[in-house]
């Protein structure tokens, strides 16, 4: 929960896009969020929505991949205008990350704790037997025996390894950690083990804040405060972890939100919904709003791009028609 | 470990077998029977042909039947009696190599290891740097490309001639006696840099161009972006691509021993230096088959035994290697 | 979907063609490839004949100078590079062959078959490819183009093996050769049509490299005297100018000239190669 009102993270109108031979893929087109100490921001969206997009972007900006135009505010510092030694000094310690390849994460021929010194003094700090006790601690909190620092990342299991990316990202207390996928790979008691994980180091005060990006709304609702459905390199909508699942108001949550497996109910019953058609190709994509040819409610309007709009305290919308769909209360 | 080992053992004593058995069965099943060959040209001999010919059906066993033969040969090896030299008659084969063999290792093991270790780290930073990369990479493709004996006469001219800088042929001067004297010394040194330089040069650019391409490779795998994405500098992105990217680089090492080693033969020819290629040829030009013979399986042994050395260095920086061992220990 | 239109549907084949190693690769041997066809029909002379003075630097009439006895080096120079370029192609084919096959079985069997085959290319491998052709070349009775090629191909193979089988060992676990094997095809049809057409542009680099490794080997037994005995060829007109000291009387262009060529000729194989693997593997490709 947030406890403070200390904004950490703050993207106004931020755009990247991929500059490829055949055009320009607009992945990440017009984000404006916020994520407050203390918080857990969920961001959630089909294949191709832009989620990973939008933490490369905060991260490792890479061709193809280019900032358009728009900031993101890591207390204060944007992003966007800082140099590369300048950002360099902030990674790890206020911004990290935890990658969605945590299974191929190390260098094969380094043992566990010569990375993370190396790492560690990247950052200025010595890994004398002070440090390296408190990543002893790390450990425990992450239920891994210490012999794990002798090892080679390959003598390790891939929950095991997902672990240690895990304590190394959040190693020096960053204030915003981004989790990209990081229970994709893995098993289902991996994954309720993982995302609780996460949530602990928060209520530690190991990680300051977090977003955490995922496809699956169902982990996510175990421990976001709030979330932020994107699609097609957009948001559709962003509010109250509760409020979104239990209220959805733009078309495509309702949808995303109903083709959830429900427990306790069979397929000979009742059918699962998927959303009927594919998202969009984002190369050089038009103005509208990207979700009109899958939606139900769409009227001429939804061919200009619907303004973002705050229905209420932090929670804000991208559809001209919400109101009826709000009123609409068809499963 | 105790698998890969195991795998190891077996080549060598298989790669052996073959090449004794190449070398006992060329000479028998050419078409036109060259060991007949051979022992007419002594016919010119008075009964000098007769004492070869007994000397030659004694050696090759030719009254016997081939399985015996086989095995006499064999026994014989164990024995280390390679025969007598045709051309240097009546010097033992096994006497020749052994003083022509020191030639062979002190031009290709300092060249083999120098251009090893400066290829790669020419080749790493030619692959960090991009503008280098451009420059430089012709250049290494130049040398890699270049034929063994075409660059050796290429050296020759314009450092032995062109210039007179140093010395085209043999080991050492003629007229000079061997010892440890000073002036021995720098003369054999004078006469070994030419030779050595050629080897140098043209290994140096195949391990350039190979670890400029593991680099770019690794420059982009999983965990440079994670590094690089925890806020690591450049420097330490690069020390842990270069090791990574070494490993195959020693096996491509062992690769290679066979292509070096060819190299080495068509280079003592350039430079008449009397190594164990030097001699081998001459052993074809003057049909003399003992030494040929005995050339080959010394050149043979060397190859195994580098290969040998290079893949215990490999078991050592290899840690998934080592790893299993201690899984099974 | 047939092995051609498999083929066709790359777009790996446009970056190839506009890759810049490529292109100046192409253009390099295509120019030697030129001089090799046309240069023996536009040189006035035969390249035993004593063409003109000995000891001739390059001049109008001697494009590259002539040799102690006054041949034309460039004629000598342009038919033996018809010769070597031959050679290059029929040991390198040979080689490819014998190395795909192999690495094929190796890399889809597994198992003890691949084991085996495996050992038998590291045996191979480990010879030092020269003193093995020595010693066959020393005894055969008639050396001709042919049959060095065949020779030299069955030497240079384990490169091409090795690399097949890994190849085939990472494709074999892929999703869309394992749908084949569903529909019941054939093993023979699965390794042509599917897994081969998908390392064609594999195969491509891998023969360059094998034509590039016959010719080299091959020059370096013409150097020693072990080449076709009859005609003329690379290796052997920088033997006879070693032999004849040419360097040491200052007849460069005797020895270096002919070497010059061959080298250019490898070096652009080879830019075609290193070309043609960032075109073909996206994670090479540059931004």
């Amino acid at each position: 929960m947030a406890d403070t009102e200390e904004t950490v993270l703050e993207v106004k109108d931020l755009k990247a896009y991929y500059r490829v031979m055949k055009g320009d893929v607009k992945a990440v087109d017009g984000l404006n969020f916020t994520v407050r100490r203390g918080e857990i921001l969920g961001v959630v969206g089909e294949s191709g929505c832009g989620k990973s997009t939008l933490a490369y972007s905060l991260i490792s900006l890479n061709k193809p991949l280019q900032h358009i135009s728009g900031e993101a505010n890591l207390l204060g510092q944007d992003l966007m205008k800082l140099s590369s030694e300048e950002k360099r000094k902030l990674k790890m310690k206020n911004i990290s990350i935890i990658p969605q390849y945590a299974l191929d994460a190390f260098s094969p021929t380094k043992k566990i704790k010569t990375f993370i010194k190396d790492m560690v003094k990247q950052h200025g700090r010595r890994a004398d037997k002070e440090f390296m006790d408190k990543v002893k601690t790390r450990f425990e909190i992450v239920n891994l025996s210490h012999s794990v620092l002798d090892r080679y990342s390959m003598e390790l299991s891939g929950g095991m390894k997902q672990r240690v990316v895990m304590l190394i990202s959040s190693l020096l207390d960053p204030d915003l950690i981004i989790a990209d996928e990081i229970t994709s790979a893995l098993d289902v008691t991996s994954q309720r083990y993982v995302t609780t994980l996460l949530a602990d180091l928060r209520d530690e005060g190991i990680i300051g804040s977090a977003i955490f990006i995922t496809h699956d709304l169902a982990t996510l609702y175990q421990i976001a405060d709030r979330i932020m459905v994107m699609y097609a390199g957009r948001l559709a909508e962003l509010g109250n972890a509760d409020e979104i699942v239990h209220n959805p108001r733009h078309p495509y949550t309702r949808a995303l939100i109903n083709s959830l497996p429900r427990i306790g109910i069979q397929h000979k019953d009742e059918r699962l919904t998927g959303i009927k058609g594919t998202p969009p190709d984002l190369t050089d994509i038009e103005e509208g709003c990207r979700f009109r040819f899958r939606c139900q409610y769409r009227t001429e309007e939804c061919d200009k791009s619907p303004k973002m709009e705050k229905t209420h305290q932090r929670h804000y919308i991208r559809c001209w028609n919400y109101e009826s769909v709000g009123s609409d209360k068809n499963e | 470990m105790g698998k890969y080992f195991a795998k190891k053992l077996v080549i060598y004593p298989a790669t052996f077998f073959v090449a004794v058995t190449i070398n006992w069965a060329v000479p028998r099943f050419m078409p036109g029977d060259p060991i007949l060959s051979m022992i007419a040209q002594f016919q010119g001999l008075e009964g000098g042909q007769q004492i070869i010919q007994e000397r030659f059906i004694e050696n090759f066993g030719l009254d016997q039947s081939l399985i015996i033969q086989y095995f006499e040969f064999w026994r014989s090896l164990f024995r280390g009696d390679l025969g007598i030299s045709l051309m240097i008659y009546p010097r033992p084969v096994f006497d020749i190599i052994k003083s022509s063999i020191i030639y062979d290792i002190i031009i290709v093991f300092p060249a083999v290891s120098l251009s090893w270790i400066v290829g790669n780290k020419a080749g790493a930073y030619s692959g960090f740097n991009k503008k280098a990369d451009s420059f430089v990479m012709p250049f290494f493709y130049f040398l890699a490309s270049s034929p063994y004996f075409w660059f050796a006469i290429v050296v020759v001219y314009v450092f032995g001639f062109r210039f007179g800088v140093f010395p085209t042929s043999h080991a050492y001067g003629t007229g000079m006696t061997p010892g440890f004297t000073l002036p021995f010394i720098i003369n054999f040194i004078r006469h070994w840099f030419l030779p050595f330089f050629t080897m140098f040069l043209v290994g140096l650019g195949g391990w350039a161009i190979g670890m400029r391409n593991m680099i770019i490779y690794e420059k982009k795998a999983n965990y440079s972006e994670y590094m690089k994405a925890l806020g690591a500098k450049d420097k330490l992105v690069r020390r842990y691509a270069f090791r990574n990217g070494v490993l195959p680089q020693v096996t491509g090492l062992a690769i290679q021993l066979g292509t070096i080693i060819s190299g080495a033969i068509l280079v003592q020819m350039v430079f008449s230096y009397p190594g164990l290629g030097y001699r081998m040829v001459q052993a074809v030009q003057t049909q003399d088959f003992f030494l040929l013979q005995g050339c080959f399986l010394a050149l043979i042994t060397m190859a195994l035994a580098a290969n040998f050395i290079v893949d215990i260095v490999y078991m050592i920086i290899d840690p998934s290697i080592r790893a299993s061992y201690e899984e099974e220990g | 979907m047939s092995f051609w239109n498999k083929i066709k549907k790359n777009e790996n084949i446009y970056y190839a063609v506009t890759n810049t190693k490529v292109q100046i690769g192409v253009v390099l041997f295509l120019l030697i490839l030129l001089l090799s066809i046309i240069g023996p029909m536009i040189t006035r002379y035969s390249y035993t004949e004593f063409a003109g003075p000995g000891y001739e630097p390059p001049s109008s009439d001697y494009w590259f100078g002539t040799t102690i006895q006054g041949r034309d080096v460039f004629t000598q120079t342009v038919f033996g590079l018809r010769s070597t370029i031959l050679v290059g192609f029929i040991g390198g084919l040979i080689a490819s062959i014998i190395g795909v096959i192999i690495g094929l079985i190796a890399g889809y069997k597994g198992g003890w078959l691949d084991e085996l085959l495996m050992m038998l290319t590291n045996v191979v491998l480990t010879f030092p490819t020269l003193a093995v052709l020595i010693i066959v070349a020393a005894y055969l009775p008639y050396r001709g183009i042919v049959n060095m090629a065949v020779l030299v191909g069955l030497t240079v193979w384990p490169w091409t093996a090795r690399a097949v089988r890994s190849q085939t060992m990472s494709l074999k676990n892929s999703r869309f050769v394992d749908l084949s094997r569903i529909s019941s095809n054939h093993i023979i049809r699965i390794l042509f049509e599917d897994i081969a057409a998908n390392m064609f542009s594999y195969i491509f680099m891998v023969f360059i490299l094998q034509f590039l490794g016959t010719i080299l080997a091959t020059v370096g037994l013409e150097f020693i005297g072990l080449g076709p005995t009859r005609g003329i060829s690379l290796g052997l007109i920088m033997q006879q100018a070693v032999n004849w000291n040419a360097l040491e009387l200052g007849m460069w262009w005797w020895g270096i000239i002919p070497g010059l060529i061959l080298t250019i000729m490898i070096v652009s194989l080879y830019f075609i190669n290193t070309g043609l693997d960032e075109a073909f593997n996206p994670k090479l490709r540059e931004f």
